[in-house]
């Protein structure tokens, strides 16, 4: 209430004695994204309250992005969310949060950023692992998240799947090559942030898939020890941005929340996503930082392994799925 | 005891009836309504969530190490409170005050720096690997870090009886001619009995829930070191509440039933030494 | 209770044999001292060791930064230090009041309560949470009604203090004996019924009636603090009663019975036989609470929501300035509950010095008119 009140007579202050109205709107995203929209958000903030005079607080919620969009079914007053995949959206769409056109309201497939999965290796790449195949060499241990509990964990599974599938490979390949794959994990974090540790802190695996952006937070925090590698193929990471619409009519805050949105497309947003390692929509953007912070990957959507993420979850991930039949002990 | 107690005392209806009140409304209700969310599932759906292989390799490992993590508190927690109480050392206060910080570390906290400590390349881990020991991403590192967050229950609830206990007891036994050994067995640990059971409980039942520092150590593999509750979290992954909720179901009623069965051997043993 | 044990206590009795027979040897001793310190440091001391080297692995400068420049950090701090009083003070007089009615009253169900009262701790966190969500989620029971028009409960609810307040104030005001018993005591059943019912339309119908309470407006409980502290309550709902009843039942009712007897009102023997006969057990039980209370993540992770600055306590900010890479700053946060455990039980050992150790209990035993 006091903070509340503060603000208000903040606000007050800076729009110089004249009432300045003032709104907040709710972020709903994953991790590791806070420090990305921080900065969007201070462009956005200050870019709009010059346009339109209205003062925007942008509230931040991050955690496991599939927990997040149970808080928003469940809830939590998110205006936006910008989770990591299309499975999340669809959840919310499908309780009626969310109109089921959200994806055509923005542009690029509500797109304004896209990422996917490479490797981190130790310093040198002593094992030679340059692509796929190389990860089921015989002695390399993969470090990876639990496909079951981490959103990372099923875009590895999905980018390993496709590795083979988009390459000619048949089902069973697929299915041998992930089954050989998943044996070489000789641990299986719930989430990324702890795959991430169990590979950096504990030194434990030869081979880290993880996220571009996290694999660039990774190998900048162990200065020098670690280093990218990108193989030729990898998944498209589709990171979508949706308003909320049951939330947004209801609290009046449609029209803040589609400009924000709006404003994450432009010139100096772009530039921000690529600052933060995330591969953004504009192509003149993207070819600023192309072989130099992004490699040069070849990134299958994923309707070249299934018909969309909640299907590629269901038939890969989801219980009698394909991973599940990876540890099932022999002779039983 | 004491049926007479009630005319005498007051406050029987009052207390009784808040007990009732609050444990209803904070406890029973929620857990109701748990149980609503599984009936749900028709019987097959249900079955085919809570009776698979995995999911039974599961609650073996869930309870097992529960159990064994519990019996490991009850000998620590006992020495540990015997010393505390009955001897005096240089820092002794400290030692008494470490003992409830499990409780006060976010269990994630100490999951990560358990298996920190006992990874190869950790503190612990650089004497212990060598010698075939993986204290990290095995069931021992379960059972290790669930000791480390029940470590002070049994110790919380023997202490204050074991300083209450009338020393006289202790002297009738000795001038009986009893060895400390005999006094101990058959005067003092009786009467702790109850406070035993107690802190097996409680140390059990919070290993049977424990989620946030056994994901970070245990390795999470399948039929090898994935508890249940891990199981709980994957189908809630797949927006499956009923499915979850009834894992949840099952987590719950076994450990209910173990919990009414250590509650009646604390009533009973109360008996006996009455 | 201090070095030297209970053994304090009791001068009636030549203190020498006493100290005898409780005397271990030497050897086994020191034995057990340090099979009890090895313990302590495996279990405990080099792991927090470890996260104060972490905490402080960039130097102590940004260790400060870490915890006081960071404002989301702040609010968490605030945060916590709001959440946890409620939940502790509510599971206080819970647990209170369950062990006496279990520990000094025979009745049928009794084991099945007990019982009943460790069952959040088997509970995992994580479906702590989920239960609060199923009923308070927008998907559960009460959500959609909570939405719409969720200040239309408070009154209802707040009348409940009220009755509360009318019925311990009409048992304490009941005249002890029975001959003395007037009017509205004559028929406690009766009087009390018909009390609580007028109090609690008086109140609600009060509230209605001068629109205390906005209407059609959203009320929050889960993702906002009444959620946080109804998670932090369940998950910490055993430990004081717990504690309690174990020290109850080993104190027994005679001196209870003593006061009574004397002419003590049960607000009279409660202070001044009951508590300070079991106040090492609620003290511990307190020092439990407290602690779990503090440290709770996995229930609070899913009623929380997440967002910085409002609903993070610190667990939860320690898991997110992990997730952001943040790994100094985020041990940074567990060191200082590791430190505000210390500080607890610093305050505990304090506050054994400041009451007079075991003396007054076997004077207590010998003379019960102090129950007066």
């Amino acid at each position: 209430m006091k903070r509340l009140f503060a603000a208000a007579a903040m606000s007050a202050l800076l729009a110089g004695g004249v009432a300045a109205t003032e709104t907040t709107l709710l972020n709903v995203s994953y991790d590791p994204t806070r420090e990305l929209w921080r900065d969007i958000n201070a462009n956005f903030t200050r870019l709009y309250e010059k346009q339109t005079g209205i003062k925007v607080t942008i509230k931040q919620s991050h955690g496991g992005s599939s927990t997040q969009a149970r808080a928003v079914i469940d809830g939590l007053d998110a205006d936006v969310v910008t989770l990591a995949s299309y499975l999340d959206d669809d959840a919310i769409s499908k309780t009626g949060l969310m109109r089921a056109d959200w994806i055509d309201r923005f542009p690029n497939r509500s797109l304004p950023y896209t990422s996917t999965v490479v490797f981190v290796v130790r310093k040198g790449n002593p094992k030679g692992i340059t692509d796929w195949p190389d990860l089921v060499k015989p002695g390399v241990e993969v470090i990876t998240p639990n496909p079951k509990t981490s959103g990372n964990g099923y875009l590895s599974f999905f980018a390993a799947w496709g590795s083979v599938i988009v390459r000619g490979g048949s089902r069973q390949d697929a299915i041998d090559f992930v089954t050989r794959l998943y044996k070489q994990v000789p641990v299986l974090d719930s989430g990324a942030r702890g795959a991430t540790t169990t590979f950096v802190q504990k030194r434990i695996g030869d081979v880290h898939l993880a996220w571009e952006n996290e694999a660039h937070l990774e190998v900048r925090e162990a200065k020098g020890d670690l280093e990218i590698v990108n193989p030729p193929i990898s998944i498209l990471a589709e990171p979508h941005v949706a308003v909320v619409d049951e939330n947004v009519d209801r609290r009046k805050t449609r029209e803040i929340a589609e400009a924000y949105l709006t404003y994450t497309y432009s010139d100096e947003a772009q530039e921000i996503f690529a600052r933060h390692f995330y591969r953004p929509n504009n192509e003149a953007v993207l070819k600023k930082y192309l072989g130099t912070v992004f490699g040069d990957i070849q990134r299958f959507p994923i309707t070249a392994i299934a018909r969309d993420f909640p299907d590629a979850h269901k038939q890969f991930i989801g219980e009698g799925g394909v991973f599940d039949t990876i540890y099932k002990p022999k002779g039983q | 005891m004491a049926g007479v107690n009630r005319q005498v005392l007051p406050g029987f209806s009052l207390t009784l009836g808040y007990t009732l009140f609050y444990l209803g409304i904070l406890v029973l209700l929620p857990i109701a309504a748990c149980f609503i969310k599984a009936a749900s599932l028709s019987f097959d759906q249900f079955w085919g969530a809570v009776w698979t292989e995995r999911a039974r390799a599961a609650y073996l490992l869930t309870f097992g190490a529960a159990f064994v993590a519990a019996i490991a508190n009850l000998l620590l927690g006992l020495l540990l409170a015997w010393v505390l109480v009955r001897y005096s050392f240089p820092g002794k206060k400290l030692v008494d005050s470490l003992v409830d910080l499990p409780l006060a570390l976010p269990t994630a906290v100490a999951g990560l720096v358990y298996a920190g400590l006992y990874v190869e390349n950790g503190w612990l881990g650089q004497y212990l690997v060598p010698l075939g020991i993986q204290g990290a991403y095995s069931r021992l590192g379960i059972v290790l870090v669930l000791i480390f967050v029940g470590l002070p229950f049994v110790v919380r609830t023997v202490q204050p009886i074991l300083e209450d206990l009338d020393p006289e007891l202790e002297e009738a036994s000795a001038s009986l001619g009893a060895t400390r050994l005999q006094t101990f067995r058959d005067v003092i640990l009786p009467t702790l009995y109850p406070a035993l059971i107690t802190g097996f409980a409680l140390a059990f039942s919070r290993g049977v829930g424990e989620y946030g520092s056994v994901v970070f150590i245990s390795g999470n593999m399948p039929y090898k070191t994935e508890i249940a509750p891990i199981l709980i979290v994957a189908r809630l992954e797949e927006f499956a509440y009923g499915e979850a909720t009834a894992i949840a179901v099952v987590l719950l009623v076994i450990s209910f039933s173990m919990l009414l069965l250590i509650n009646l051997l604390e009533r009973r043993s109360m008996r006996h030494e009455r | 209770m201090s070095a030297d044990g209970p053994s304090v206590g009791h001068r009636a009795t030549a203190p020498g044999s006493i100290r005898q027979a409780q005397q271990d040897p030497a050897w086994v001793r020191w034995g057990l001292i340090s099979i009890a310190i090895t313990v302590v440091v495996i279990l405990v001391v080099i792991p927090v060791i470890n996260i104060f080297v972490s905490a402080l692995s960039e130097g102590f400068g940004v260790y400060c930064d870490n915890l006081f420049a960071d404002s989301d950090t702040r609010d968490s701090i605030m945060l916590t230090l709001t959440v946890v009083p409620i939940a502790l003070v509510a599971n206080l007089i819970f647990g209170l009041a369950a062990a006496w009615a279990i520990a000094r009253f025979e009745f049928p169900g009794r084991t099945l309560l007990t019982a009943l009262i460790d069952l959040p701790f088997s509970v995992s966190p994580v479906v702590a949470g989920l239960m609060f969500v199923l009923i308070f989620g927008l998907q559960g029971y009460l959500g959609p009604f909570l939405r719409r028009d969720g200040y239309a409960v408070m009154p209802y609810l707040t009348s409940l203090p009220a009755v509360v307040v009318f019925i311990v104030t009409f048992f304490l005001l009941q005249p002890r004996r029975e001959k003395e018993r007037r009017g509205p005591w004559k028929h406690p059943k009766l009087a009390l019924l018909a009390g609580s019912a007028f109090v609690f339309g008086l109140f609600c119908f009060g509230q209605q009636y001068f629109e205390v309470w906005p209407r059609n407006q959203s009320l929050k409980i889960i993702f906002a603090t009444p959620g946080l502290v109804l998670a932090t309550a369940f998950v910490t709902f055993p430990f004081v009663a717990r504690e309690l009843i174990p020290v109850m039942e080993a104190v027994g009712p005679d001196e209870e019975l003593a006061a009574v007897s004397l002419g003590a009102n049960g607000w009279q023997m409660f202070w001044t036989v009951t508590v300070p006969n079991i106040r090492w057990g609620l003290v511990y039980g307190i020092i439990l609470c407290n602690a779990r209370a503090v440290g709770e993540f996995g229930a609070v992770y899913v009623v929380s929501g997440h967002i910085a600055g409002q609903t993070d306590t610190m667990p939860l900010r320690i898991e997110k300035l992990f997730q952001e890479y943040n790994l100094p700053g985020s041990f940074a946060v567990a060191s200082v509950l590791t430190l505000l455990a210390i500080f607890t039980l610093i305050a505990k050992i304090k506050l054994e010095r400041k009451v007079p150790s075991a003396d007054d209990h076997p004077a207590m035993r010998n003379a019960p008119e102090a129950g007066k």
